[in-house]
């Protein structure tokens, strides 16, 4: 990593750090009750919703999660469906077809924002507004609705109640979603991203473009719309999709040095917060360090791969004599697929952010990475979104990880596991068990299902192994709801949209409900006090470092355990092959 | 204490050439699926055996997918690791069983004397015992076998318990009170017993304890059925991850144009290698291991739950007498009245206390002998006569060579010396008030109407105890001591022996209570009782260990009873429950950390011709693909047998303090099973091509 690379890392690190803190304080107030400043106007709007905000269990928790996200989903599909009807489209789109807008639909309600169409083309200024980015903010206040009830769950004991999702909804979505948007989205403004309900604009070159058949381009169409508001909840929600095709590598998007920055930190905010804020709930906030802690620690790691792989640069290139090296002139390295105005640092730095929050908003181009790059990329989606992951379900997840590990640790160490003062038995285990097993099987499934059909492998740009790549990074993409791509997929057809959809659906869903489920068992059970003075606890501790590592190789040996195969079949084989066809010289 | 015959189960060799004989038959005994059933990952290695048998098959018959020695070769070795699995079970089995067996060889068939009337003296038949039912009355003389578990109603006797708890020493067992309780199999010394029967011939305590630990009563406890859910949940990422590889590999196929898709047979063995056979193979071993070293430890368990539970002990409650006290009081200091030499007190009590057998009593003669060399005198050949405890009397004593010497209790003394004539002083008095303050007993002696002076009897902490207790304070026990004895004196006691806490002036309703208000907390607490009133509180309790010498009811109550009834096992019961659960872990964790080398030596060898370049990943650099793959299948069904030992002796327990104990055991298990497999697989491979079968 050059110098540049690990000052970078190391503020952002140390950024993200300092955010958490206010940020978890808020939450968790947000997460224990109303801010008493608005408990008035709270009540006069939950009263005209109709909701009593009484306790729920995890099976009424869990309907109304459903409920409300399935009407999502039909709400979203009928406006892509009827776009060409409705207003705001200068640009006179054509409806989407119904698999695409299926699986957009499935996409932006599961917070995965996986993205089959290319924005500017496709999508109409109501679309994007009152489709997509609402449902930016309510894929994100469902996340943290679960991660809520699940921290609650920990810090009660004896309960019958995990919360109430309405109320959980309305507060996230008041109180954090929207003032935060507000704010970012202005700073967005003043940096020059776009905030319009313009056609697009076709603009003059200033130097004509001479093409390879012999004509001239004189002039460009450039995208226009309310783009300043979507971005800020794309970020901050961990959404990830873009308003352009591009994503964030537009300069409509994402135009500068400082917006790049923002856009990176707006991406871990919630999540880093969201460990302090169940530090705070449990009423040690040691907890919620040792979980940011590990996070950081993988992070920290994959960023170190992806920069130095991508700053190594492409071993062809080298043997060809192009100069490669980072300089004054030149951030060097592999720059396929990059913006040369953010350089090997911070776009290395940004797809590892990308990947690791279950974001998916992209400043480079995934496919463009180096083999192992790309690998990494894969791995942190694969093992689950945990590495600060997406808002909310980052920490679910995370937690599930931290009961397995006490699970097997605290055998080892002579009793029956407990982790807050919660025993760890087979009801708790059968629902950590599901919700780690759902993502595996889809992303195995998936990719066997693509890689042996016609249809799956119609779709692929590359052959060989950066084919499988293609394959194994979209599934692995979808079920784990992160959404960014490895261009080089088309992944535009009913084969994909369909087996894609579902993969996102069962991939948010189906872990939701026992991550819930596991809320309403904990929640009943009696949690043990241990902070008696002069008495050593028996339980494991877990906030030490210690644990720390033992979480962190929990998530590594179970992500690599589970990946390994494909991870050699497609990335690993790329890598060997590069290096490969250097020795031997054609 | 000793505890002869805890030694009973411990003594017997791991691989004792009887029980391995039967092991090995019942291991191909369990090879039927319905056997396996019970066990997914194990069942899951059965389906792969059986898989790949067909496959060698098909290769005999020349259309195989690989040479016929390589998947015959496999196939032999997944059935091995299904055999290993099956006879480590059979072998913790099967040394159950032979305890049971030699407990069973107690029950011995004869006749018993029914009596016709709840009398001695009514008339009696004789019948078989087994034709005995509950509320039967019997007669037991000296010689006799006690014919069932049962009650005392009449009578008073001396017991040998030994066959039961190895102690050579015969109990008393006496109508009404705490000791009321005779268990069936003992033998009657002396005396007569007149019982009525509290469970019928076959469902006796015994019979019940035999039942359990031949394991026909064996069920999963809740920790064993977390684990196998997780061992369950991995064998499926596994199987997923291994399935798939087919169609990716038939993928790089067509897109690279070069080699064939990876075979059946090294998917399946990458399969089996992956998922945890070992911990898997080991699981229903660990748990009649622990239930038989409860059993080695002379605790019967009533359930394998019960064993768990006692590894998650928060607090344990202790009596105060006989568990963190001696179980007698001893003398500790002589208090002369004025005028009186403290030797001459010695003295006289050493004299007056000679030919009492009590504790106490042989306390006094000691102390005195250290204080001032007093000799026990032979008194015998002079013309002495001793003076026996009575109720009547309280007091004890000797008449010798014209002396009257008494001691007893402070009232009955003065009273004694007030009918002589005599004055009790005023200080006396006060001395007897003092040391009573302290929470220990005074004794009064004198010497025909003159008071002596008072011997202090104290509660004696016994040795060692400070130090167990402090043991359990870094196992983050809490010991809290029980007693009947008034605050101050209790304090004392606790402060001397180190306790955390102290419940005085216990009633039984204020150890309900506090066990309650514990587990209110989320605490487990484990107490040991023995009387009828500790019923209640061992009810309550989540590991409560009955004395065998207690009240039926007490022993009905708890969930484990010491054949030694010694209180102090709480402590060893409580490690023995650890050391299950550590094996578990310590196992789980050896096992999945051994799948990274097995990947290193498969992945290459199976994809040796569709993608070669994964070559690099051989670190071991093994011999040929074929000879990588059958090395790995043989290791992960060796591991298993190597493992045993492990398994039923139980990962040593050592009270280092939670953090510790996790470093340690994840550094020997986690650690070293990532790199033991390394240089198993290697050593394997390098044997394989030293003896040319590769």
């Amino acid at each position: 990593m050059t110098a540049q690379m690990s000052l970078l890392l190391a503020c952002f690190v140390a950024a993200i750090w300092l955010i958490a803190l206010p940020l978890g304080r808020w939450l968790a107030v947000i997460a224990s009750g109303c801010p008493p400043l608005f408990a008035g106007a709270e009540r006069t709007l939950l009263s005209l919703c109709g909701v009593r905000g009484e306790e729920q269990g995890w099976r009424a928790y869990a309907g109304a999660l459903l409920l409300f996200n399935a009407l999502g989903i039909i709400v979203l599909f009928a406006l892509l469906r009827l776009q060409h009807l409705l207003p705001l489209n200068p640009q006179g789109f054509s409806a989407l077809a119904p698999d695409l807008a299926l699986n957009t639909a499935v996409s932006f309600v599961t917070n995965t924002n996986w993205q089959a169409y290319g924005g500017e083309s496709t999508m109409s200024h109501l679309s994007q507004m009152l489709g997509l980015a609402v449902q930016n903010f309510l894929s994100a206040a469902t996340g943290i609705a679960v991660a809520f009830a699940l921290m609650r769950s920990f810090a009660r004991s004896g309960a019958a109640g995990i919360g109430n999702f309405w109320v959980d909804l309305l507060r996230t979505t008041l109180y954090l979603l929207l003032p935060l948007s507000l704010i970012i989205a202005l700073f967005f403004v003043s940096q020059g991203v776009i905030q319009n309900f313009s056609p697009d604009l076709t603009v003059k070159l200033l130097e004509p473009q001479l093409l390879a058949d012999g004509g001239v381009r004189g002039s460009q169409t450039l995208a226009m719309g309310p783009v300043a508001s979507q971005e800020a909840i794309k970020m901050l929600g961990t959404n990830g999709g873009g308003f352009m095709n591009a994503n964030s590598a537009h300069p409509f998007e994402n135009p500068s040095a400082w917006t790049n920055v923002a856009q990176m930190l707006a991406i871990f905010a919630l999540p880093a917060g969201l460990c302090m804020a169940f530090g705070h709930l449990v009423g040690d906030r040691r907890q919620g360090w040792a979980l940011l802690a590990a996070m950081t620690l993988l992070f920290v790691a994959a960023v170190g791969v992806i920069a130095s792989q991508e700053q190594g640069g492409n071993p062809h290139f080298a043997a060809l004599g192009v100069d490669q090296a980072a300089g004054a002139l030149q951030s060097g390295g592999n720059m396929e697929g990059k913006e040369a105005r953010f350089g090997i640092a911070a776009s290395a730095l940004f797809a590892a952010i990308t990947t690791a929050a279950s974001c998916g908003a992209v400043n480079t181009m995934h496919a463009s990475l180096m083999p192992l790059s790309g690998g990494v990329a894969l791995l942190l989606m694969q093992l689950g979104e945990v590495v600060f992951g997406g808002v909310g379900s980052g920490l679910y997840g995370m937690l599930m990880f931290a009961v397995l590990a006490v699970f097997v640790a605290g055998l080892m160490t002579g009793r029956t596991p407990e982790y807050l003062g919660k025993k760890i038995t087979p009801p708790e285990m059968k629902r950590v068990s599901i919700a780690l097993l759902v993502t595996p099987l889809l992303v195995l499934l998936g990719t066997a299902v693509a890689a042996g059909s016609e249809a799956g492998r119609a779709g692929l740009l590359n052959p060989g192994a950066a084919g499988f790549s293609e394959m194994l990074y979209a599934y692995s993409s979808a079920a784990n709801n992160n959404g960014s791509a490895f261009a080089g997929l088309s992944a535009n057809t009913p084969f994909y949209n369909l087996t894609l959809a579902l993969a996102m659906l069962l991939g948010r869903f189906a872990v939701i409900v026992p991550v819930l489920s596991l809320a309403g068992a904990l929640a009943a059970r009696v949690r043990a006090r241990r902070d008696e003075a002069g008495l050593q606890s028996a339980a494991l501790p877990t906030h030490g470092p210690v644990f720390v590592l033992l979480l962190v190789l929990t998530v590594v040996l179970v992500g690599a355990l589970t990946y390994l195969p494909s991870l050699a079949l497609g990335p690993l084989v790329e890598h060997l092959n590069l290096s490969a066809a250097l020795r031997s010289p054609q | 204490m000793t505890t002869p015959a805890s030694s009973r189960a411990v003594r017997t060799p791991l691989f004792d050439p009887l029980l391995v004989r039967g092991a090995v038959r019942d291991a191909l005994v369990k090879l039927n699926p319905a056997a396996q059933w019970r066990n997914p990952v194990m069942f899951t290695v059965w389906l792969c055996a059986a898989l790949i048998s067909v496959l060698w098959v098909q290769a005999l018959t020349g259309n195989g997918e690989a040479p016929a020695w390589f998947i015959g070769a496999n196939a032999l070795w997944l059935w091995f690791t299904v055999l290993f699995a099956n006879f480590a079970e059979a072998l913790a089995e099967g040394r159950s069983k032979a305890q049971a067996a030699s407990l069973r060889s107690l029950q011995q068939r004869g006749s018993a004397k029914k009596l016709r009337a709840p009398r001695h003296d009514a008339p009696r038949d004789s019948v078989d015992m087994m034709a005995l039912r509950v509320g039967d009355v019997v007669l037991i003389e000296a010689g006799d076998l006690v014919p069932c578990d049962g009650e005392v109603i009449q009578g008073a006797a001396s017991v040998d318990e030994s066959a039961i708890t190895g102690e050579s020493a015969p109990v008393i067992r006496e109508a009404g009170g705490d000791f009321s309780s005779v268990t069936g199999g003992t033998r009657v010394l002396s005396d007569w017993l007149v019982v009525r029967c509290t469970v019928n011939p076959g469902d006796s305590f015994l019979d019940r304890m035999i039942a359990m630990v031949e394991g026909a009563r064996r069920r999963r406890t809740p920790n064993e059925v977390a684990l196998a859910l997780l061992l369950v949940s991995l064998t499926l990422v596994f199987l997923m991850a291994t399935a798939t590889l087919l169609p990716f590999s038939i993928f790089a196929v067509q897109a690279g144009g070069q080699g064939s898709p990876v075979t059946v047979t090294a998917l399946v063995a990458l399969l089996v290698c992956l998922i945890p056979t070992t911990i898997g193979g080991l699981l229903s071993a660990i748990g009649v291991a622990g239930m038989s070293r409860m059993l080695g430890a002379n605790v019967i368990a009533t359930s394998g739950r019960a064993v768990e539970a006692a590894g998650d002990v928060d607090v344990l409650l202790l009596d105060k007498t006989g568990t963190i006290t001696l179980g007698n009081r001893q003398a500790a200091a002589f208090l002369p009245a004025p005028g009186v030499s403290e030797q001459a007190l010695a003295d006289a009590a050493q004299l007056a206390s000679l030919a009492d057998e009590t504790p106490e009593g042989r306390s006094i003669v000691v102390l005195a002998k250290q204080k001032f060399a007093l000799r026990e005198r032979q008194l015998l050949s002079h013309d002495a006569s001793f003076v026996p405890f009575t109720a009547q009397t309280r007091m004890s004593g000797v008449n010798w060579a014209g002396r009257q010497i008494r001691k007893g209790a402070a009232e009955a003394v003065r009273r004694h010396v007030e009918s002589l004539g005599g004055r009790y002083a005023e200080d006396v008095a006060q001395q007897v008030e003092d040391v009573a303050r302290r929470g220990s007993t005074p004794l009064v002696v004198a010497d025909g109407a003159q008071v002596l002076g008072v011997v202090e009897l104290k509660d004696i902490v016994k040795g060692g105890m400070r130090e167990r207790f402090a043991e359990l304070r870094r196992m983050g026990i809490r010991t809290v001591m029980i007693t009947g004895d008034n605050p101050m004196t209790a304090a004392a006691i606790a402060a001397e022996a180190g306790v955390d806490d102290v419940l005085a002036e216990a009633t039984p309703e204020a150890k309900l209570a506090l066990i309650r208000r514990y587990q209110a907390e989320g605490r487990m607490v484990a107490m040991t009782g023995d009387g009828t009133n500790d019923a209640p509180a061992l009810a309550q309790a989540d590991v409560a260990v009955a004395m065998n010498s207690g009240t039926q009811a007490a022993k009905e109550a708890g969930n484990m009873v010491d054949l030694d009834s010694n209180p102090t096992k709480l402590i060893e019961v409580v490690e023995i429950g650890k050391q299950m659960l550590m094996t578990r872990g310590a196992l789980t964790t050896f096992s999945l950390s051994n799948d990274v080398a097995k990947y290193f030596a498969i992945l290459p060898a199976a994809f040796a011709t569709t993608c070669p370049q994964l070559s690099a990943l051989d670190l071991m650099h093994l011999n040929s693909a074929q000879s990588a793959i059958l090395s790995a299948v043989m290791f992960n069904a060796l591991i298993i047998v190597a493992l045993i030992p492990l398994a039923l002796r139980g990962v040593r327990y050592r009270p280092l303090g939670t953090s510790a104990l996790l470093r340690r055991n994840g550094l020997i298990y986690g650690l070293g099973g990532l790199l033991l497999p390394f240089a198993g697989i290697k050593l394997i491979d390098i044997a394989l091509g030293a003896l040319n079968l590769v």
